[in-house]
């Protein structure tokens, strides 16, 4: 790969607003999303609607989660414990750089110039494809979406559809072009029949295969994986050696509590009431799957979080994506506004924590704070809570400041603060708002036009002008004039 | 309801609909007065800090949270037509008295949070009252705002009441739950992905063929009708209050 395919393949850190207004004009983009997540939401409400317990399976979900997040250490060291009795290699990694260096080095010592991947947003997250293309080992995406990302140089748009944003037709042409088909039809047999070809031989040629987790369980030190196509059922059999990198949040304390995710995380991702593949496996067996098996257990901005009391809920995630498929933003944006691997309301509080608010300070704001995806969550990440809470952390980084002494936004919200904390000065501004607004009222009773940030209301949409008389001033004249009458 | 039974209510207006909405606050008085219940408007009132709060400026909503439980710890009920503002106070002042390390404003909230109501779950939940004996002969439709479902949970509270509101031609809006992109300060910060939420919001309640769109929020209105007047549509709104407090002498003569 040349340097600018790798460029291709990162994110380019802009703000959000300004990314959007870019994809809100990819008409294209915005139906495929609007249509797919559409879909999905359909069948997940389906799903989860057949089920009476669905609020208690929500509630087990959070209580496992929390508990095992406030002793992760615990299950951490009873996982590594497990799994190496198992026969399994257990790996630390600290950040990206710690997790890439190790894989590649396992890749290497087995002199691997190919490895299979299955899915994983872990490896998106730490950079893992372009490090080892680097490095001359050219990694092959197995899953259809993923593979349709990697031949496409596209980015992933939604940690469970990467290739939500893209439709069938534009996977036709794709595929005629990378994989040289030019008659190729563009049902979805033809275009899984055409990945199928291109895939099969690599799985009983290559050695090496990389997968994610969706569960690190402690009890057995086992590694449990759902997916859709059967393609990570492969790649955890056929090759000799298994390299699997896992956040180390995906833990869960035993065998036992799959009985609430297995139930939760198929219709919240998928609307499937099951996964057609639920592989767990623990370690290696002589004669049966890999002979080599590796788990690097990937920190990278994760144990910060756990010490923020208000934000340390985000690590109950599960990756299901619902709350992107419910996101209004996301309807209109598509997930690459988010300029992060994961996206929508779970990115717009997991990006900037992970990367210490370097990147993504914009991004606790792409949220009207609707509250839908707080509502679908299936292990109850109060999304909207933790939005506020890192906004709060954006502005007293940037009040500290000196530009953001002076800012516009800090100015205003301080002067209304002022204003709010006691009646006589509110109603003042309110007679002064009742005059200064003039020059801005236009004849047919309306502000049409504002200036600065205000401009952003304006530009689609009217103001009626503040009426002459506030309640508290037609309060305050009507009960005097009771008194009066009274008296 | 027993004759004689009233309820003293204090009016929390909320400081947008004081200064650019009265006419609802006029309205809220007239139901209540109709149903023969006291309502009284404690002038030190100003806001729930509702808009400081969900921008982070969090230190700085502290002091207006605790300057509206000072105003209000001693009512006997107080109500709000604004779902989002009584979300605010329900989720969120707890965690800001916690945050400040002010125990006795956490414990002044957690006494004064059960009698604080958001209008029309006052009518229906605590008064048990669906018909106001209102008469509005217009084509409505209703839009349900995220904190009246997601935060106050009012489910079909306010669809009841309008049911039972006279010659109201009631028409459903397709996506009804789904947000109109207002979101506070959200509508200026994200003013492109805020502006193409409301465009979908205001195309289903155009399909509706209403003449009046209404919710329990008037920020959401507030937005929905700016676009709704920027393109002439001609369609209107009206908070839910303004609906219930119009009379036999015809819409709007109320207020």
């Amino acid at each position: 790969m040349s340097e600018s395919e790798v460029q291709a393949t990162q994110w380019n850190r802009r703000e959000f607003p300004e990314a959007a207004k870019d994809l809100l004009q990819d008409s294209q983009t915005r139906k495929n999303v609007q249509h797919a997540t559409n879909v999905i939401q359909a069948k997940r409400k389906r799903v989860v609607d057949e089920l009476a317990d669905w609020e208690e399976l929500r509630e087990s979900g959070r209580q496992v989660k929390a508990h095992t997040l406030r002793h992760l250490d615990h299950y951490l060291m009873q996982f590594e414990e497990q799994c190496t009795r198992a026969g399994g290699h257990v790996h630390w990694a600290s950040d990206a750089a710690e997790a890439n260096r190790i894989i590649l080095g396992l890749v290497q010592k087995h002199e691997a110039k190919e490895v299979i991947k299955i899915k994983t947003m872990t490896s998106e997250e730490v950079g893992l494809n372009a490090q080892l293309e680097q490095n001359g080992v050219h990694p092959i995406e197995t899953d259809l979406a993923e593979l349709i990302i990697q031949l496409g140089k596209d980015r992933p748009s939604h940690f469970v559809a990467p290739a939500l944003h893209v439709n069938k037709q534009q996977v036709r042409a794709m595929f005629q072009r990378e994989m040289n088909l030019p008659d190729l039809g563009d049902k979805p047999e033809d275009l899984a029949t055409a990945a199928r070809n291109y895939l099969r031989e690599k799985y009983l040629r290559i050695k090496v295969a990389i997968s994610g987790g969706n569960f690190l369980i402690a009890d057995t030190g086992g590694v449990c994986i759902l997916e859709s196509e059967g393609n990570g059922r492969m790649c955890l059999t056929l090759p000799d050696v298994l390299i699997s990198i896992v956040g180390i949040e995906k833990i869960i304390p035993s065998f036992r509590d799959l009985e609430i995710f297995l139930q939760t995380l198929p219709r919240s991702a998928t609307g499937e009431r099951m996964n057609p593949y639920n592989s767990t496996w623990c370690g290696v067996h002589p004669g049966d799957g890999p002979k080599e098996f590796h788990v690097v257990l990937l920190d990278n901005g994760r144990s910060p979080i756990l010490a923020d009391k208000e934000a340390r809920q985000t690590l109950q995630c599960i990756r299901c994506a619902a709350c992107l498929n419910v996101c209004p933003v996301y309807h209109q944006t598509g997930g690459h506004a988010y300029e992060s691997v994961y996206a929508g309301p779970i990115g717009a509080i997991l990006t900037p924590q992970l990367n210490s608010m370097e990147a993504g300070r914009s991004l606790p704001y792409a949220s009207s704070l609707c509250g839908a995806c707080y509502e679908v969550c299936p292990v109850k990440i109060n999304i909207p809570e933790v939005l506020i809470h890192l906004r709060g952390k954006v502005v007293r980084e940037d009040q500290a400041t000196f530009a953001g002494k002076f800012s516009l936004w800090n100015i205003g919200m301080k002067t209304a603060a002022f204003l709010f904390e006691d009646a006589d000065r509110l109603a003042m501004a309110e007679r002064f708002g009742q005059i200064a607004q003039k020059p801005l009222v236009s004849k047919n009773g309306f502000i049409e036009w504002m200036p600065f940030m205000l401009s952003g209301w304006t530009q689609t949409r009217d103001l009626k002008a503040m009426p002459a008389q506030s309640f508290r001033q037609w309060w305050a004249e009507e009960h005097s004039a009771k008194k009066e009458t009274d008296a | 309801m027993r004759r004689g039974w009233f309820v003293r209510v204090s009016l929390f207006i909320t400081c947008y609909n004081d200064a650019l909405f009265p006419d609802t606050g006029r309205a809220v008085v007239r139901v209540l007065e109709r149903l023969g219940h006291e309502i009284e408007f404690r002038p030190e009132q100003t806001c729930c800090g509702q808009m400081h709060w969900n921008t982070g400026y969090l230190r700085e909503a502290v002091p207006i949270i605790r300057h509206f439980v000072k105003v209000y710890r001693d009512t006997e009920s107080v109500v709000i037509p604004s779902s989002s503002c009584v979300a605010m106070m329900r989720d969120h002042y707890l965690k800001a008295a916690e945050m400040d390390g002010d125990s006795k404003l956490a414990k002044e909230v957690e006494e004064l949070l059960p009698r604080v109501y958001e209008f029309s779950e006052f009518l229906v939940r605590k008064l048990g009252v669906e018909d106001v004996g209102a008469s509005y002969p217009h084509r409505v439709t209703y839009h349900a705002s995220c904190h009246s479902m997601r935060s106050l949970h009012l489910g079909d509270i306010p669809i009841r009441l309008l049911k039972k509101v006279l010659g109201l031609d009631l028409q459903p809006v397709q996506n009804m739950e789904e947000c109109c992109g207002f979101g506070g300060t959200f509508a200026i910060k994200n003013a492109d992905v805020s502006s193409a939420m409301l465009a979908d919001k205001v195309r289903n309640v155009l399909n509706t063929g209403a003449e009046v769109c209404t919710a329990v929020d008037n920020s959401c209105l507030m937005h929905i009708y700016g676009s709704l007047h920027r393109q002439r549509t001609f369609v209107r709104t009206a908070h839910i209050a303004e609906i219930l407090a119009s009379g036999d002498a015809g819409p709007g003569a109320s207020v």
